[in-house]
């Protein structure tokens, strides 16, 4: 049946197949958040060990949905994987200089001899914590600001801004959606780290990793309302049937009211998120990061069908319109997607095993007894 | 298509190069050690003996410092191919991508999810799942070098796709030619039981240390009979690979062959150089005798390339000037036809522009004719396209002799093992501790022979590498290359010293 699909239906699938990596990616960057809340919500070494040895049983998820998001933008849309990463070397270069130290951190913390000292791993978790995903975000927010290249006929790029696409992070909307994903991160954190301590007979720990997911998601509202407001009021980008781009007045949020499933996600999302806060934050729940970590998936969703369907260029150019990518030109051939969709066909099978195991390392929480192994970071 | 500065084209390479053999230093253990890692796990599950379950933690222990810093040097490689190759990012994506993104899809997400089981689930799962998890570490270590092996292959022998002049890419035709290519197959087999002998190695220089301390005695020598079974196979099997690869190469690439055999002038029945010394500054065509000394075996390259003794090795200079009697065009006719093939290929762009249909048709057929000599139109001399001789033929050499020296030294590691006679040979152990190095320096030499050997292509004989970069400046690619530098030997650094402290507390700290 995969065979006889046309194209479109396919670069729609794999824009679907993209986003969904993408949004489960800002899911698992709790892993990231809560690397950020260490200082804050752990006051001596046992708390901080707990918090570590939590996030570090699923910091390789987080990593490998990252690489994965790449290698799928890379499979289905060659040409946003040769744009984007050759033409806005440095922010990317910069997010994955974050993650490469994020890498070796867990590992190496507590290990003697170190080199560096627990202090400055560390310091690597939260800056691949911070400044990392506000990075992301900003990357991400450039899919409705726009980006500074040109593409010549054999689709070579050059950038036009010599800040090589850290640019990005000096706009404010670009800004505030990378502040608020910092944000959220942090509150999921919060969630997943509640949902997988034991926090028998430490109930002031207990007590302050709640408080900080109710601090953190009222710090992440007004970057997400900014975010949400603007959205809704610029002009966006467009693109017709004869593939002309153009500015619409507010076309993005045209979009929404389109694509009215593409809203309900958005809006259920919100609302999933909000759950999860109140049962972290002010109830006594442990479930509060799957409501949490659905709602930022279902917000994920909103946010890439909206940059993507309903003839919007995902990876706009300010500089050259023309230049825009969008799902339809910048993917791959027809074979390539057939062949690849086949491959996704294993994707349950990927997050069936991966659901299996979490719940098998995860019937038991965290305590001090996992903190005694030797094999403990 | 326009030409990027040599600067930055040069740049982009030293910091693949960097990336590359930095993140090599850390894959054939992780290759090799996980698969050692399940083996002791099985004989502790079998057993029920406690003593093996000490010696897999502690080996796993080990593992666990290696990996973490692989996968940080990993992820860099994947997005290099976009941030500093945007050009082979776009013009192969559609066939490049695909195994990258099936590597993530079918290895890493094995490999993270088992490996956080393999290290905390002790406890936590049964014994059958931990050893169920450690054999998936292995397989799906195992799986994401079958996969990157592939897209390698892929871009020394090129197949299973076509040219598309209206996008200006080459778009895939076959997956299953591109997945099942000799030349895949070779790699994955030679790359992966290569790495199984330096991670075989690396237990048995760590063990051989300890029983020249006389520390953890049964450990070690427990360690040993399995590296060593382990690591002689895979040698022979090693061995076996390369002369496959080098057969494969005769067909595929054998400017690289001519290179790394240092053949200048090609023959039947053509001897190879067992031993030999390259003449300095000979350059092709110049008549100069190409070794200053040599001791070779008569007809030994006809057989290993051809598989017969009179068959003809074509040498660097029949490949660059041609060799009417063997049917070898010369490059330089070849790069006329890929420079015609580009004019027409212009010409057909703006005759679309312009919506000329005759003139759009007229262009495509002349273009269709020279299309499989495209790459050689962006070459300025012939000449361009012979690798660098002396580094690719010493490489290969030096990793031939170590190949075979580490068959011997594993064969009589296996006799003396099995004679229990290993605490009183202490040279024997020396030669352990020290193999390991060199078996190291081959493994990344070998990588040597496989990339500067293939130089000046990217993907051979269809785009030069200095097509393929990013157009972005040398100066941003200088900067992120020191930075790279500074932080992988910072990096690199921190690891060798936490190993070498876990190796002297031994499997009680494990």
């Amino acid at each position: 049946m995969i065979g006889k699909l046309d194209i479109v239906t396919l670069q729609q699938i794999w824009w679907i197949l993209c986003s969904v990596v993408g949004a489960l990616f800002l899911f698992l960057t709790f892993v990231q958040g809560g690397q950020t809340l260490l200082w804050q919500v752990a006051k001596n070494d046992r708390e901080k060990s707990l918090v570590i040895n939590s996030l570090g049983r699923k910091w390789e998820l987080t990593f490998t949905t990252l690489v994965l998001f790449g290698g799928a933008l890379f499979a289905a849309f060659p040409k946003f994987y040769a744009t984007s990463f050759g033409g806005a070397y440095w922010v990317w270069m910069l997010i994955l200089f974050t993650f490469i130290v994020q890498a070796v951190s867990y590992e190496y913390r507590t290990k003697p001899n170190n080199l560096l000292g627990a202090k400055v791993y560390e310091l690597f978790l939260f800056i691949n914590g911070s400044v990392g995903i506000l990075l992301i975000g900003a990357a991400v927010g450039t899919f409705f600001t726009g980006s500074n290249f040109t593409l010549n006929d054999f689709n070579q790029v050059t950038w036009t801004n010599p800040l090589r696409g850290v640019e990005a992070a000096f706009s404010i909307f670009n800004l505030s959606l990378g502040l608020f994903l910092v944000f959220n991160a942090r509150t999921l954190g919060a969630m997943y780290l509640v949902n997988n301590i034991n926090f028998n007979g430490v109930p002031e720990f207990e007590a302050r990793v709640r408080k900080s997911c109710l601090t953190n998601f009222l710090l992440s509202l007004p970057f997400l309302l900014y975010v949400v407001v603007s959205l809704l009021l610029i002009d966006g980008f467009a693109v017709d049937k004869a593939g002309v781009v153009s500015m619409v007045a507010y076309k993005y949020l045209y979009n929404l009211l389109t694509m009215p499933v593409v809203l309900g996600l958005l809006l259920v999302g919100l609302f999933l998120v909000i759950l999860g806060v109140t049962r972290t934050g002010l109830a006594k729940a442990t479930t509060g990061i799957w409501f949490g970590g659905l709602g930022t998936v279902l917000v994920g969703l909103a946010v890439f069908f909206t940059a993507g369907f309903n003839g919007t260029p995902f990876y706009p150019s300010k500089v050259d319109l023309q230049s825009s990518l969008t799902i339809y030109n910048a993917s791959s051939s027809h074979y390539t997607l057939t062949a690849m969709t086949y491959v996704a066909l294993t994707i349950p099978g990927v997050l069936a095993y991966v659901a299996y195991v979490w719940r098998q390392m995860d019937s038991r929480k965290i305590d001090s007894q996992d903190l005694a192994d030797k094999k403990a970071y | 298509m326009f030409e990027l500065d040599l600067g930055t084209v040069n740049w982009a390479r030293a910091q693949f190069t960097l990336t590359a053999m930095y993140h090599w230093l850390f894959v054939p253990i992780t290759l090799g050690l996980s698969f050692l890692c399940a083996f002791y796990e099985s004989i502790y599950v079998r057993t029920g003996k406690e003593e093996w379950k000490r010696l897999t933690k502690f080996w796993m222990t080990l593992f666990g410092i290696n990996f973490a810093i692989g996968v940080a040097t990993g992820i860099i490689l994947e997005f290099e191919f976009g941030t500093n190759w945007s050009n082979y990012s776009w013009m192969v994506g559609d066939i490049f991508g695909a195994p990258l993104a099936i590597e993530g899809i079918f290895a890493f997400f094995i490999e993270a999810t088992f490996f956080a089981v393999m290290f905390f689930g002790w406890e936590r799962t049964s014994k059958g799942f931990h050893l169920f998890s450690t054999w998936m570490v292995a397989i799906g270590s195992n799986l994401s070098a079958l996969w990157i092996l592939i897209a390698n292959g892929w871009m020394q022998y090129p197949v299973g796709m076509a040219f598309n002049p209206d996008n200006a890419r080459f778009e895939m035709q076959n997956i299953w030619e591109v997945l099942l290519s000799p030349v895949a197959v070779a790699k994955f087999t030679h790359t992966t039981s290569s790495s199984f002998v330096v991670g075989s190695l690396f237990v048995i220089a760590v063990s051989s240390y300890y029983l020249l301390k006389g520390r953890h005695v049964d450990m070690a020598k427990k360690s040993i009979i399995v590296a060593t079974v382990f690591g002689l196979l895979s040698s022979l099997f090693t061995a076996f690979t390369g002369d496959e690869s080098a057969y494969a190469n005769a067909y595929t690439q054998p400017m690289k062959l001519a290179a790394y055999e240092g053949l200048y002038t090609g023959s039947k029945g053509a001897g190879i150089v067992a031993l030999g010394v390259l003449t300095s500054g000979k350059k092709i065509g110049d008549g100069q005798d190409p070794f200053t000394f040599e001791i070779s075996i008569p007809k030994g390259l006809s057989l290993l390339a051809k598989r017969e003794l009179n068959g003809f090795v074509p040498g660097i200079e029949d490949l660059v000037y041609g060799n009417k009697a063997e049917g070898i065009m010369p490059v330089s006719e070849k790069m006329a036809r890929g420079k015609a093939a580009i004019t027409d290929l212009a010409a057909y762009k703006a005759a679309g522009k312009a919506g000329d249909e005759q003139a759009k048709t007229a262009a495509i057929q002349r273009f269709k004719a020279n299309q499989q000599y495209l790459g050689f139109g962006y070459l300025n001399k012939p000449e361009e396209v012979v690798p660098p001789v002396a580094s690719t033929y010493y490489s290969f050499h030096f990793m031939v002799y170590v190949g075979t020296f580490v068959i011997l030294l594993l064969a009589l590691f296996l006799r003396t093992a099995f004679t229990n006679k290993l605490a009183e040979s202490p040279w024997l152990l020396r030669f352990g501790v020290a193999s390991f190095f060199l078996a190291y320096l081959a493994s990344e030499l070998g990588w040597v022979v496989a990339e500067v050997g293939r130089q000046p292509w990217a993907i051979q004989d269809m785009l030069p590498v200095k097509m393929a970069a990013t157009n972005i400046g040398a100066g941003h690619v200088q900067a992120t290359f020191f930075i790279f530098f500074v932080l992988f030997a910072v990096l690199l650094l921190a690891e060798i010293k936490i190993m070498q402290k876990q190796i002297k507390i031994g499997p009680e700290g494990a």
